[in-house]
């Protein structure tokens, strides 16, 4: 009989056990009922031991948690929508006022907090331009989101908001389509720009060098009708030196010069009178002796 | 209530779990008889005297001995089954966080062969060597221009810190996404298009570690980031023709000029080049008026030098070859006006197309008259020959 009372009082210490103890990893937060009482608001990590069936242990997920929020339309204060897409870190802080408010159900915790967000959201948008929103102040908008959702939050809900951030800040499609289309004239405009200016200063260059060719062309010019002057004045006075000294002669060889040379070709015709100096011997007359 | 105090029970398992290593250990039954006398002595003295304590010993060993040992060698096999549970193998690549309790133990288990009583501890092994890389095709999204920009992002990132990465945050990864995606918006929002676009992107993507390093520490996930790139940064399909025409634009700019300066290119040196043959033929002109001038000069001296000593004859000389050598070059007709017919008609025109056939005939027969009458010129006989071939060969090129 004592082998029975040996093995029921091992299978009672193993079932006793099993109730009484449990554990609290550091990733949870737990209460510690009696009869739906809260005894015992936040145990902490470790082993703990309980009065089986008389105490229960509600254990919650104590880290940080994500609640991403579904995309939300808002306006801003220039009257434009904009679709924004949020997510929020949280993580119970009041595991007795989490428990009491929410019953230990963090989904609940979550959509509570999501309405929470997109209320304080479009507070924060409305009273922000598209571009304070959309730039360079969306740390602001979301600093003074968290703080002010947090100043609730704690005391209602048991919750405390670690970072509310923006994923998405889109326009809507129809908006979207005008800024393409605006997107379109600023590119055709900056193409154009540089088309024209291509031209410009193509016409610039090409100009520059036309007037540099011009001026190397008349500079030529210049010089060299001032070299053929230097010529001519040289040629000029070497001709009026030899020459002066008996014009007369220089006269009568220059111009028979000039005879033959204006007298060359069979095309020109002399019609001559036999009684000419040259033909004086051609008609017999006088015949030396 | 003595089982419900923490110390008790402590002991209590101690002996299980020392029975447990020695029971896995390689002798059997001597070893677990022990165990099983140590249990009936504990439960003797937590009981009091439901047993004596003598009669244990051995006394009814028959009968209690097979009931015992059922239920030692389930629990020796239930012990050994939980202590081989309790081996684990760490990776080089991989740091343990233990968990005794529920609390997180100091000590990260290095990489081998490690052994942790299942149940009480968990085990969680995390590669904290490997450098994982997550792409964000993270859609198209607003600049600070309110243009529309498409971002694909990569983020290689490490698990640095094992424990806050094991219990810190419920998804250390989905958090990492959801921070990603909004560090990238948050920096392309900063930015106007045209940054991001040209010169911007290496600094967006600095920006958007720094950013996404200072959320992943906010939500303590353990994670660091190692680098971010941007991979593709794209306006949107609907304007992509605009932007790529911006492209050619840019081109046809630098292709106008280029071409105009091809242009100047030709046309510069051509100048150049034909001022330079401007100023060479000018001095060549200048060369040749010079040089001519003292050629002619000094022929001109000489010859008045010569013609000086006999100015009639040479006079005549000069007068009759000039005049031959018109005679010969071209036709003539002589008329002898006082005993022709008055009304003389000549068809000057045929005759001039006749000249260029008679040329020659005409040329041959002036050339011998002249000969023959050139003796019966006045003058020095003697050097008339010479005078005139002298006369000839440095003369005129008419003939």
């Amino acid at each position: 009989m004592k082998n029975f009372i040996l093995v029921g009082l091992v299978f009672l210490v193993l079932v006793v056990g099993g109730n009484s103890l449990f554990v609290i990893k550091q990733t949870e937060r737990a209460v510690m009922l009696q009869f739906g009482e809260i005894v015992q608001p936040d145990i902490q990590p470790g082993l703990h031991v309980k009065i089986p069936w008389v105490n229960t242990v509600r254990k919650f997920d104590g880290r940080i948690l994500t609640e991403d929020s579904p995309q939300q339309r808002f306006l801003t204060a220039e009257q434009k929508f904009l679709e924004v897409d949020s997510y929020a870190k949280w993580r119970i802080k009041d595991v007795r006022q989490f428990y009491v408010s929410t019953g230990g159900d963090t989904a609940i915790a979550g959509s509570r907090l999501s309405e929470r967000i997109n209320d304080g959201l479009r507070d924060q948008i409305a009273s922000r331009t598209l571009v304070e929103v959309v730039a360079g102040e969306r740390d602001q908008l979301m600093l003074a989101l968290t703080a002010e959702l947090n100043e609730t939050t704690v005391a209602d809900l048991g919750v405390e908001i670690i970072d509310v951030r923006v994923k998405r800040i889109d326009l809507p499609d129809d908006v979207r389509q005008s800024v393409y289309d605006r997107m379109i004239t600023e590119r055709n405009r900056e193409a154009q720009d540089h088309r024209s200016r291509g031209d410009e200063l193509a016409i610039g260059i090409s100009a520059d060098a036309e007037r540099r060719a011009v001026i190397y062309r008349a500079e030529a010019y210049r010089d060299a009708e001032q070299i053929r002057g230097e010529g001519d004045a040289q040629a000029t006075r070497i001709y009026a030196e030899a020459y002066s000294k008996d014009p007369e002669f220089y006269a009568f060889t220059r111009s028979l010069n000039a005879y033959r040379a204006t007298f060359s070709s069979k095309g020109d015709i002399l019609l001559l009178d036999p009684d000419s100096e040259f033909f004086k011997y051609l008609k017999g007359g006088d015949l030396p002796q | 209530m003595a089982w419900n105090e923490p110390g008790n029970n402590g002991g209590d398992k101690d002996p299980w779990g020392g029975g447990g290593r020695r029971g896995g250990g390689d002798q059997g039954p001597p070893d677990i008889d022990k165990v099983i006398k140590n249990l009936s002595k504990k439960f003797n003295s937590l009981f009091g005297g439901s047993g004596g304590g003598s009669s244990s010993g051995g006394g009814v060993s028959r009968g209690r001995g097979l009931s015992a040992g059922l239920i030692a060698a389930m629990a020796a096999v239930v012990a050994v089954i939980w202590a081989f549970t309790g081996f684990y193998i760490v990776d080089a690549a991989e740091r343990g966080v233990v968990l005794r309790f529920g609390n997180v133990l100091d000590n990260i288990v290095q990489p081998g062969l490690h052994w942790n009583p299942p149940i009480i501890d968990d085990v969680h092994l995390v590669n904290i060597l490997a450098l994982n890389t997550q792409t964000y095709d993270a859609g198209s999204m607003l600049t600070t221009d309110e243009n529309i920009i498409d971002i694909t992002v990569t983020v290689q990132y490490r698990i640095d810190d094992p424990v806050n990465y094991v219990i810190s945050v419920a998804s250390p990864l989905g958090s990492l996404d959801n921070a990603a995606e909004s560090a990238i918006r948050h920096v392309v929002g900063g930015n106007s298009m045209d940054q991001i676009l040209t010169t911007g992107r290496d600094r967006v993507a600095v920006d958007v570690e720094e950013r996404l390093q200072s959320y992943m520490d906010l939500y303590s996930t353990g994670i660091v980031i190692s680098q971010v790139n941007v991979v593709d940064a794209q306006p949107p399909d609907a304007v992509r023709a605009a932007f790529d025409d911006v492209i050619r634009a840019r081109e046809d700019e630098e292709r106008v000029q280029n071409e105009a300066l091809q242009y100047s290119n030709r046309i510069i040196p051509e100048a150049r080049g034909e001022a330079q043959q401007q100023i060479e033929r000018a001095n060549a002109y200048k060369e040749e008026s010079i040089a001519r001038a003292i050629g002619d000069a000094s022929r001109f001296e000489q010859q008045l030098t010569e013609y000086l000593l006999a100015p009639e004859v040479t006079r005549q000389r000069l007068y009759i070859d000039s005049l031959q050598d018109v005679m010969t070059a071209s036709s003539k007709i002589l008329i002898d006006v006082e005993g022709g017919n008055n009304m003389l008609y000549l068809p000057l025109d045929q005759m001039m197309q006749r000249g260029g056939s008679t040329a020659s005939s005409t040329a041959q027969e002036l050339r011998d008259l002249a000969n023959r009458i050139a003796p019966y010129l006045p003058g020095p006989g003697g050097t008339n020959a010479v005078d005139r071939s002298r006369l000839t060969t440095s003369g005129r090129g008419a003939r």
